[in-house]
Order: structure tokens, then sequence, then C-alpha cells
């Protein structure tokens, strides 16, 4: 990171949060779309974001990776506020090159993949560690394989993605997104473009990547995939956080209202993608 | 078709018959087209019976002059070295031009506008005159140093000058260098236009991935941007290099006189030989549009790439390490 960064056991505790957001706002013209979002994810955490559609998740996962600027609150990554630095009581904007500096350590896969069409596998996954991290070309490539390996397209690197199925483009998209390095990964969900029988494949390396302790905030509709491989639930309504715990309190017990209310809709409309969860998860969904 | 009802075909399902093999129809006729074949050849038997019988075309005199030095020297001059200039300038500042004028400073985007609206609106053949009125508007030449340095000297009590380079106007503004500025900040006007659209053409989810990935606004327009704008760049360009190609005729207006049309009239004028002079510059663009459009097929099959192409051509691959 470009700020010089205070070793994090001089300014904070050793188990400060990853991720520190408190009181974002955000509005697109008179359209208020986040209310004052509250949420810290620890490292290692894997955060599953549930919500209606239009209740500002994807515009949430936006503004930690600072595709959008926020109008109020802070946020802070790993310490650092996103997007300001604090000086004689005033915050001031940082400068493009530092945005772009904080953005390295923050991996984001998109609904849409956004692969880049005109480049291979290899060379999408290459792109940002050659040319922003200047890291050798030859001991990135040897990474690029070993994490096309990880999300098994070992046999593709020479394709370009419009010869990829969705689902394949997708985990490309993880790769690419890992080689940085990051200390954190957002996924916007990251199936709900996708054949439902090319979902099971990324969720599979999504939860590896869960394993592997990485921290993860991921906005899903897959109930089964937030049931069973998150940490943490988070619901979101109109802007707000309305209720978050364990995925066993929110998704079996919600307290609130209006958590019940959507999930009962969610849970009919995904009714398929049961059939990727293994036998003991499915049984217990059943249970409810 | 209505056939003999007796006659019946093979109707039926599967149980009864074989399954249907492989079809073997009658075509449809299109006897108009075979009329339009007639008539299209007696046209072109009456068009080659006038180019070969017509005095006026004077074959051996087109063949004389269309290889003569002056001409060809016109022709690489004038004609090909001013496009190719005036095409680096335009292409170039086409660009630049465009990135200005979609970028966020507005002071950018508004000197691209102004540049755009003035150039679009200039007639080249005008354009041409007036850069070959510059050696009299410079008459002092062109300087290069401190900007109102012998006001200011005179203000100091000073004498002299802050000039570490002083070219002569004429020289820059006249011949080949003249042309290929004017023509080229006239197709820069173009160029933005066009490079313009086919940025715009870029999904945005392609910038946001790539500062999603950390690039700053340059390489992300540099390396992701521009190379998948360039599909939409390239075609409309084609046309441009074509017309530019064209428009070296105008050339006369700065003037430069070593340019292909201009010594194909002048060898006109002089042996009173005018239409095979034109049948001469006829063939000449026709020959050059023609290898330029060979050019464009290729140039656009490599900006393709990746868009319906399976995988990378052997040669341009990074070979994985054993
Ligand atoms: N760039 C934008 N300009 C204007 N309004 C926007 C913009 N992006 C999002 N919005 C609005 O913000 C609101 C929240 O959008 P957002 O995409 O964050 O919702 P979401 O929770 O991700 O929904 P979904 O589940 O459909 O993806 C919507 O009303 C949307 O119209
Ligand atoms: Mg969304």
């Amino acid at each position: 990171m470009s700020a010089p960064a205070p070793a994090p056991s001089e300014r904070h505790a050793p188990t400060r949060p990853l991720v520190e957001a408190v009181n974002v706002t955000k509005s697109f013209g008179h359209n208020q779309v986040l209310r004052g979002i509250d949420l810290t994810v620890d490292p290692g955490e894997v955060v599953c974001l549930l919500g209606a559609s239009g209740s500002g998740k994807t515009t949430f996962l936006r503004c930690i990776n600072q595709l959008e600027s926020i109008d109020g609150g802070r946020i802070w990554v790993d310490g650092e506020l996103m997007g300001y630095r604090e000086r004689d009581g005033r915050l001031h904007r940082l400068k493009d090159a530092e945005v772009a500096a904080q953005r390295r350590e923050i991996g984001m896969v998109f609904q849409r993949f956004n692969l880049f069409p005109h480049k291979t596998v290899l060379e999408n996954i290459c792109e940002a560690p050659v040319v922003v991290q200047r890291r050798p070309r030859g001991q990135v490539r040897e990474e690029a394989l070993r994490l096309l390996d990880q999300v098994g397209l070992e046999d593709k690197p020479h394709e370009y993605p419009a010869s990829l199925s969705g689902g394949q483009q997708q985990r490309v998209a993880i790769a690419r997104a890992l080689a940085m390095q990051p200390k954190l990964m957002l996924f916007d969900e990251p199936t709900s473009a996708l054949d439902p029988e090319l979902v099971g494949d990324v969720l599979a390396v999504m939860r590896d990547l869960a394993e592997q302790g990485m921290t993860m905030v991921v906005v899903t509709h897959e109930m089964a995939f937030a049931r069973e491989v998150a940490d943490r639930v988070v619901f979101m309504d109109a802007g707000v956080v309305v209720e978050q715990g364990s995925p066993a309190e929110v998704l079996q017990s919600p307290r609130e209202e209006r958590t019940r209310s959507f999930l009962s809709r969610v849970t009919k409309e995904h009714a398929p993608a049961v059939e990727h969860v293994p036998e003991q998860v499915r049984h217990r969904g059943a249970q409810r | 078709m209505t056939g003999d009802p007796t006659a019946t075909p093979e109707r039926g399902g599967p149980a009864q018959q074989e399954r249907p093999g492989r079809i073997d129809a009658v075509p449809v006729r299109h006897p108009l087209r075979w009329l339009a074949v007639g008539a299209i050849s007696v046209l072109v038997a009456m068009f080659v019976h006038l180019l070969v019988t017509n005095p006026a075309f004077n074959w051996p005199f087109v063949l004389e002059i269309t290889f003569s030095a002056p001409v060809l020297r016109g022709l690489a001059v004038g004609t090909l070295f001013v496009t190719l200039l005036a095409m680096v300038v335009g292409i170039v500042m086409g660009v630049l031009l465009a990135v200005m004028r979609l970028s966020p400073n507005p002071v950018l985007s508004t000197v691209s506008f102004v540049f755009v609206w003035f150039f679009r609106a200039v007639p080249r053949l005008v354009l041409l005159t007036i850069m070959g009125t510059m050696g009299v508007v410079f008459r002092d030449g062109l300087a290069l140093g401190v900007p109102f340095d012998q006001q200011i000297m005179g203000l100091l009590g000073l004498d002299g000058d802050w000039r570490f380079l002083t070219l002569d106007a004429n020289q820059i503004f006249m011949g080949v260098t003249g042309g290929a500025i004017g023509l080229g900040l006239s197709e820069a006007a173009y160029m933005a236009e066009i490079a313009r659209a086919g940025i715009l053409s870029v999904d945005k989810g392609q910038t946001e991935a790539a500062e999603a990935l950390g690039m700053d606004r340059g390489s992300t327009m540099r390396r992701i941007v521009l190379p998948q704008a360039m599909r939409v760049i390239v075609p409309p360009t084609g046309n441009e290099i074509i017309s530019m190609v064209k428009d070296t005729s105008l050339l006369i207006g700065l003037p430069l006189t070593t340019e292909l049309f201009f010594q194909l009239r002048t060898i006109g004028s002089r042996t009173f030989q005018i239409f095979p002079v034109l049948v001469s510059a006829c063939l000449w663009y026709l020959a050059v549009c023609s290898l330029l459009m060979i050019g464009q097929y290729y140039l656009e099959r490599y900006f393709n790439r990746g868009f319906g192409t399976r995988r990378a051509p052997v040669g341009q691959r990074e070979e994985a390490p054993a």
C-alpha cells in the first residue's frame, strides 16, 4: 500500500477486523441507496450478504472497493481508511494512484465475469500482477498455472474467454483476482448469471477458498452455500443491515419479519439449487 | 406442389416406414438471374470493346506515362508518403483527442471539442491553402523558447532574445511536412469521433474489472479499453485511409506538385492527351486502394481475436513452461 502502514500491533488490537464499515451512506441523485450500513468482517471470516433486489448489496460491495464513492460514514480495510486521508482534522481525498494501490489488496468477482475478451485465460490472469505489481513474468505465469489448477481449468490457459462456458469464465475471474494475492475477496452474485448445472463448480471453488482461510464477502442468492460455508449471514433491506448472525440463526430462526418474508420467497424461487448441496445439508434444510 | 393424388409419397409414422434419409431435392430455378447474366455480359463486352478499340484511350501512351519517372515520384512522395504521415498524425492525435474528450477533466474535454469543431468545419483544400500562406504569417520563423521573450526583455531593458531554435516557417508549412500537418490535423478531427465511438463501445465492466485489479486510468485505457475499441475503430479508419489517398490530390492547394494527379495533369496539358492521363490516374488509385483493402482485412482479423476465435494463434501464444 502507498501509505506507510504502521505495523498492525502499533495501532490496533491484534484481532482488529479486516473490514470495518461504519454508518456508510450513499445516494444516486435523490435515491438514497445505503442508509447507514455498519458491518465488520474479521480476518478469515466468510460473510454472506443477503437481501431483496435493490436493497443495495451491490452498491455496498462496490463502495468497499471504491468503484463507488461514499457520501457519509467510513470504511477501513486492514486498518486503512478507504479513499481518504485524515490530516489536520479534515479528510483529504486520495489521488487516483493511491486509490488504485488500495484496490490492489481487494479482489473482486463480478456477476458478469468481466474477463478481458481480447486476452487469453493466461493473459487475463497475468495482466495485473505483471503490469500493476511489476512481478517477473515467468514467476507470475507459474503462479497463474497453479491458480488455474486450483480452479480446475489447468487445460485451458490458451483459450479465449468467449470459448469458455459461463462457469469456466467465472472460475477464471476468480483466479484472476487471486493472482493479485488480495487480503479480501468480494463476490457479487458470482453464480446468478450461470446456468444451474454450472453453479456447483463455481461454488466448489469458493468453498475451497473459504477453507484456505480467505476473507470473503459474498452477495448471493444461493441459500445452501450461505448455510454451509458462511461464518456469518447478513441480511440487508432498503439500505440498512436488518439482521445478522450465524447461518443457523438468521436462516432458520430469523428474528425480523422482513428477513422471514424474504427467506420464504427466496427458498421457493431457488429450490433447484439445493441439488448441489451434500446430503446432510439438504436434510438440515428440510427440517426447517 | 400439387402432385397426382394417387402417387402419394411415403407418408406415415416411423413405425410403418423406414426413417427419412438423405435429401436429394430439385433446386429452385432462377430464370431471371440467367437473363441478368446475359444482359450484363453484353454490357461488359461492349465496354471491353470500347476500351480496346476507342483511340481516345491510347493504351501505349497510358502505359508509358503510368510508369514514367515524375508520375512514380509523385505517387511515392505526394500520394503515398503524405498519406502515411497524415494518417499517423491523424490517428495518434485523434485517439488522444478522443481520450481527452471523454476525460473527467473539463479543460481537456473542452480543448478537444474546440479542436474537432474547428478542423471538421474547414474544407481540406482551404486548410491546405491556408497552410501555404503560413510562411507569411510567421515571417520571422517559428521559434522555440520563452513566450513573449522580446516583450519581457524590452521591459527589462535587455537586448536579444530567449530562443533556442528557430525554424523556417516556409519549410515547415510547405511541401511534404505542410501537407502532412494540414491533412493530419483535419484527419485528427474525424479520427477523434471514430475513436470516441470505439471507446464508448467497450463495456463499462471492462474498465471496472481493470480498476478493481488496481490498474490506473492510463494502463486501463492502453491495455484493456483501446485494444477492444480497435474492433470498432479499424473498419471506419480503413475508409479514412482510402479517402486520404484520394484527398492527397488536394495538395496542389499548398501547393505541393510532386503528387500523382498533378504530375499526370501536367503531362496531359503538355501533350494534349487529356483522357489517357485520367485513365492512368484511375488505374493508380484503384491499385493503391485495392492493396489497402487487403491490409485492412488482416488488421480486422487481428483485432477480432477473442471474439469468435477459439484459441490464440500458435505464434502468438505464451507457451506454458513444461
Ligand atoms: N449507478 C447507479 N446510478 C443510479 N442508481 C443506481 C446505480 N447503481 C444502483 N442504483 C440504484 O441503487 C439501488 C440499489 O441497487 P443495487 O444494485 O445495490 O441493489 P442490489 O441489492 O445489488 O440488487 P440485486 O439483487 O438486484 O443485484 C437500486 O434502486 C438501483 O436502481
Ligand atoms: Mg446486485
